[in-house]
């Protein structure tokens, strides 16, 4: 049995129960040199992803290629910039605990797990050792109420999305007669008319993955859930969790999925229209920030989708270039929120940021930057991003999914201009707190990415072509 | 390489951000910050121009081809490369922006006290993105330049503008960023279509007529919104009346011209077929433009709206003779277009002058300026003069060449364009009387100092330009005759090719 393909995860595995273990024994609060463990954890495993051979193991449950390395690098490291963030957040919040940096890093497990799973069990594994700890961070500040709230609400939704994709994968295995993703792409890829079952079946697998990348019409939980969970656990679920998610609904659709693309596309297809315009005009509205950034997302969900509902080669590359230009703009604009304090108190409305363009320029241009790059304005990072599916799209002639592309992403400048407008023209109600240095460091290396990626795409680029051709063989 | 022997055109184009680093590592004092700020704009901004003088003296005014190309790969997976290169249309263009930037500096030396640095800042990366934009050969690298321009400006009307700059600024970028969206898609529908992203590879390639129709419409959203054509101007007097002086001289002196450059760049060589149908559109909208803002501007009581209707009006000419596809006319448009650049980056520093002075635009605030600063009012007259064309002055040898290639399509179309010209002098006349002369009727007007040396170092270059253009104007035409003559050429032969397919 070759088991020491999954030496990334091994790694992660046991260092969490030592981790934990450690955390325990001491009497003193072990929660700074528990991260600092987790961190280590985290560089320890991505250095054996990054040497990892491509194979298959544990009987064809689990699969190391491309894609897996090329999406485990990004998780890993949005876990580990988001932990950097919650350190000081949590500290000023008395939620300084030894157990968060335990949870982050066995969410991350779930999600390297999730993303190698070659087969409909290893992922649904995953996918639950995942969410558990994420039900946990959402209610990580147990005597507020909204945290309770959100903690709760995540926790319902999450199994209700986990009970109907497992009874999506209930109906696959009955009617294709395997689970494993190989086996699957040769019963669903042949000439032979795939069953209604199946069909049914794949329809239900997508509902569960959309509920967990927040698509339209799946998306109700996360405005709220944003809005209540601590902005370091945010912080977390914007960044490394969609970067995971991303990857389990690409690794599934075009997968074992890959031959049904006829059954499944028109389902994507909507979904990805109706995220993006959703995501454009309910934020709209918004006066809490954690709330804006929650729609933004589902509209970045959207132009995530367009790539892959083209299902092309090209379309795929477009959704794997996308993914690490976000995580970075998203993981900058949290920096930002979790810098958000007045006078010890975190504060989350788009007022709060009045003046930061004279109260702490460098900030305020980091967050300038991270506002004007999600519009999709060049030569920012977010303008390359949707370039790459809009490209697609148009080759494969989806000309309705690039109109709604590009219109509502107009409309949601409107949105991100706002947060410009507050920072540079509203005078200023007042300095926020002293960034911390971990913001700081976030907000700087971010930043540089997003800024100058139109400099040297090309590494991106070929990175993204080797997964994407690793996924589609 | 080229003929200057080393890579110009990126210079100039990337000149100001060395000078945008040199600020940005200034610390201190916040007045020595400013001060510094101010000389580090300044003198980057000059060292740009004369460093872009290159290219009026090195520039080869019989060959229509590009020249000074540079090319770099970019995106080498997708075709893209970076590729720089100037011909007859673009280059005074880029010579108009360079020669602009230090004169809006200097006219913000006192104008503007607050965040002097981040204003400085964002007039130098303006600079590098317009130049950009006219030295661009490559459709992404265009677009690219095309758009970031909206993040300075955005910020330039937003921060240092009037009472309505939020309003203002919100409505600049959206509408433009609405019609650029729509223009990508059609800039990647030809990408397909061509394989290549490279303007001059794409000029030699025929798109399908039936393609033409709606790429033709993709970019009019953009250029319409930029020109900006009637009915949607309506976003520029907002933008004019709230930018700041120095604003509004960059958005009136070369963002305008953005839209008709991208007309002439790209709409009519590579879609003559569809420019041809939609001509007759054009002429209408263009000379509704032209009548309809003029009798607007008729009834402005604010100086600045009134200019920013009259740059309308003017602008509505240029897309005239852009789509009557002759040489006269294209050189006319591409003559006014320059005119129209320094006169009314001109008229907006005049009534500047006034507004640092009285901090109000109302018309009707004044009067008897004339006889309190004569100087002032001598060039106010010029500038005036300029707009209306007469003769003598900038604004006159590209009207003229206009109407008479409107008057080889169709003289109801000349006659349009000429109305515009009458009512040109009537409001630009009401505006000076009201401003110039006539009694002085409000004491505090007395104290009004006539122009500083500061300003007259402002306004000497633009009446020595002005002047030079209205009385040797071949010193600059002779810069793009031979690019349009070729350009014209090309689409007569597009247009019988396409005819005689017909005719099979």
């Amino acid at each position: 049995m070759n088991w020491t393909l999954a030496l990334p995860e091994l790694v992660l595995a046991l260092s969490g129960l030592a981790i934990l273990v450690a955390g325990v024994l001491p009497r003193r609060d072990m929660t700074f040199p528990c991260t600092m463990m987790v961190l280590g954890a985290f560089l320890l495993s991505g250095a054996f992803v990054l040497t990892q051979p491509d194979g298959m193991g544990f009987g064809g449950q689990y699969i190391s290629d491309a894609f897996a390395r090329f999406m485990k690098v990004l998780v890993l490291a949005g876990a580990a910039l988001a932990l950097l963030l919650a350190l000081d957040w949590n500290r000023a919040e008395g939620l300084s605990r030894f157990e968060y940096p335990v949870l982050v890093l066995f969410a991350t497990l779930g999600m390297m797990v999730m993303i190698s799973a070659n087969d409909l069990m290893s992922l649904y594994l995953g996918l639950e050792l995942l969410s558990l700890p994420l039900y946990v961070m959402a209610a990580f500040h147990r005597d507020n109420a909204r945290s309770s709230e959100a903690g709760l609400k995540y926790f319902v939704l999450g199994a209700l999305s986990s009970g109907l994709m497992l009874y999506g994968m209930s109906l696959v295995y009955g009617f294709a007669g395997t689970t494993n993703f190989a086996q699957l792409a040769q019963v669903l890829g042949g000439t032979a008319p795939i069953s209604a079952g199946v069909v049914v079946g794949i329809v239900f697998i997508i509902t569960g993955l959309c509920f967990k990348v927040a698509a339209v019409p799946f998306h109700m939980w996360t405005p709220d859930v944003y809005e209540g969970a601590p902005t370091s656990v945010v912080a977390y679920f914007a960044t490394a969790t969609k970067v995971g998610a991303i990857a389990a609904i690409v690794r599934v659709l075009a997968g074992p999925f890959g031959g049904a693309v006829d059954q499944w596309q028109q389902v994507i297809v909507l979904a990805s229209i109706a995220s993006m315009i959703l995501g454009a005009f309910a934020a709209i509205g918004q006066t809490n920030i954690k709330r804006l950034m929650a729609y933004s997302w589902i509209s970045h969900t959207g132009f995530v989708l367009m790539g892959l509902a083209v299902g092309t080669e090209a379309g795929l590359r477009g959704v794997l270039i996308y993914t690490p230009i976000y995580l970075m703009m998203s993981l900058g604009a949290f920096s930002v929120l979790v810098a958000m304090r007045r006078n010890g108190h975190a504060v989350e409305n788009i007022q709060d940021l009045a003046g930061l363009g004279r109260t702490d320029p460098a900030m305020a241009l980091g967050m300038a930057i991270f506002m004007f790059a999600m519009a999709g304005i060049p030569p920012l990072s977010g303008f390359f991003a949707k370039l790459y599916v809009l490209l697609p799209a148009v080759e494969a002639g989806f000309w309705l999914m690039a109109v709604v592309a590009v219109l509502s992403s107009v409309v949601s400048a409107y949105y991100y201009l706002r947060v410009v407008k507050v920072m540079y023209f509203d005078a200023s109600t007042g300095a926020l707190d002293a960034r911390p240095s971990g913001v700081s460091f976030v907000l700087a290396g971010t930043g540089l990415f997003t800024m100058f990626f139109f400099l040297m795409p090309a590494p991106l680029l070929a990175a993204a072509r080797q997964a994407v051709a690793a996924l589609i063989g | 390489m080229n003929a200057a022997g080393f890579p110009i055109l990126s210079l100039v184009t990337f000149l100001p951000l060395l000078g945008v680093l040199v600020i940005l590592s200034v610390r201190g004092e916040e007045a020595v910050v400013a001060s510094n700020a101010r000389w580090t704009a300044l003198w980057t901004s000059l060292v740009t121009f004369a460093l872009s003088l290159v290219l009026w003296f090195q520039f080869d005014r019989n060959s229509p081809d590009f020249q000074f190309v540079e090319r770099l790969d970019w995106l080498p997976d997708y075709g893209v490369s970076y590729l720089m290169g100037v011909d007859g249309v673009s280059v005074l263009f880029v010579l108009l922006s360079t020669a602009l930037t230090p004169l809006c500096i200097l006219a913000s030396w006192e104008s503007v006290q607050n965040r002097v640095r981040e204003y400085m800042i964002a007039f130098l990366v303006l600079e590098t993105m317009m130049v950009g934009m006219f030295c661009a050969l490559d459709f992404m690298l265009f677009y690219i330049f095309f758009e970031a321009v909206l993040i300075p400006m955005f910020l330039i009307i937003g921060v240092w503008g009037g009472a309505r700059r939020v309003y203002a600024a919100y409505k600049f970028f959206l509408y433009t960023f609405l019609g650029s969206v729509l223009m990508l898609l059609a800039i990647i529908a030809i990408w397909y279509q061509s394989g290549t992203t490279s303007i001059p590879e794409i000029y030699e390639f025929d798109i399908p007529f039936a393609m033409q129709v709606w790429i033709f419409l993709a970019f009019f959203a953009s250029f319409a919104v930029k020109v900006p054509m009637w009915p949607v101007h309506t976003w520029l007097p907002d933008a004019h009346v709230e930018a700041p002086t120095a604003g509004s001289v960059i958005l009136a002196g070369v963002l305008l011209k953005m839209g008709a450059y991208g007309f002439l760049r790209f709409s009519v060589p590579m879609l003559p077929d569809a420019s041809q149908y939609f001509a007759p559109m054009i002429y209408v909208l263009s000379v509704v433009a032209v009548v309809y803002t003029s009798l607007v501007a008729l009834a402005q009581q604010d100086m600045k709206k009134l200019i920013a209707y009259s740059s309308v009006a003017h602008m509505g000419i240029v897309t005239l003779g852009i789509f009557t596809f002759n040489q006269q006319g294209i050189e006319g448009a591409l003559f006014t277009m320059l005119a129209h650049g320094v006169v009314s980056g001109a008229l907006f520093l005049c009534v500047g002058v006034l507004y640092d002075r009285e901090h109000t635009r109302e018309i009707a605030r004044y009067g008897g300026v004339a006889k309190i600063m004569p100087a002032y009012a001598l060039v106010f007259m010029l500038f005036t003069m300029a707009s209306v064309a007469l003769p003598g002055t900038a604004g006159f040898p590209g009207e003229f060449l206009v109407i008479v290639g409107a008057w080889a399509v169709n003289p109801w179309v000349a006659l349009g364009a000429a109305t515009g010209m009458v009512l040109g002098a009537c409001y630009m006349l009401r505006l000076y009387r009201g401003v110039a002369f006539g009694r002085i009727t409000r004491d505090d007007l007395k104290r009004l100092l006539d122009l500083s040396p500061r300003e007259y170092a402002v306004f000497s270059p633009l009446i020595v330009l002005t002047l030079w253009m209205g009385v040797y104007p071949q010193s600059f035409l002779s810069f793009f005759s031979a690019t349009v003559a070729q350009l014209v050429a090309q689409h007569q032969a597009a247009i019988s090719a396409a005819s005689r397919f017909a005719g099979l």
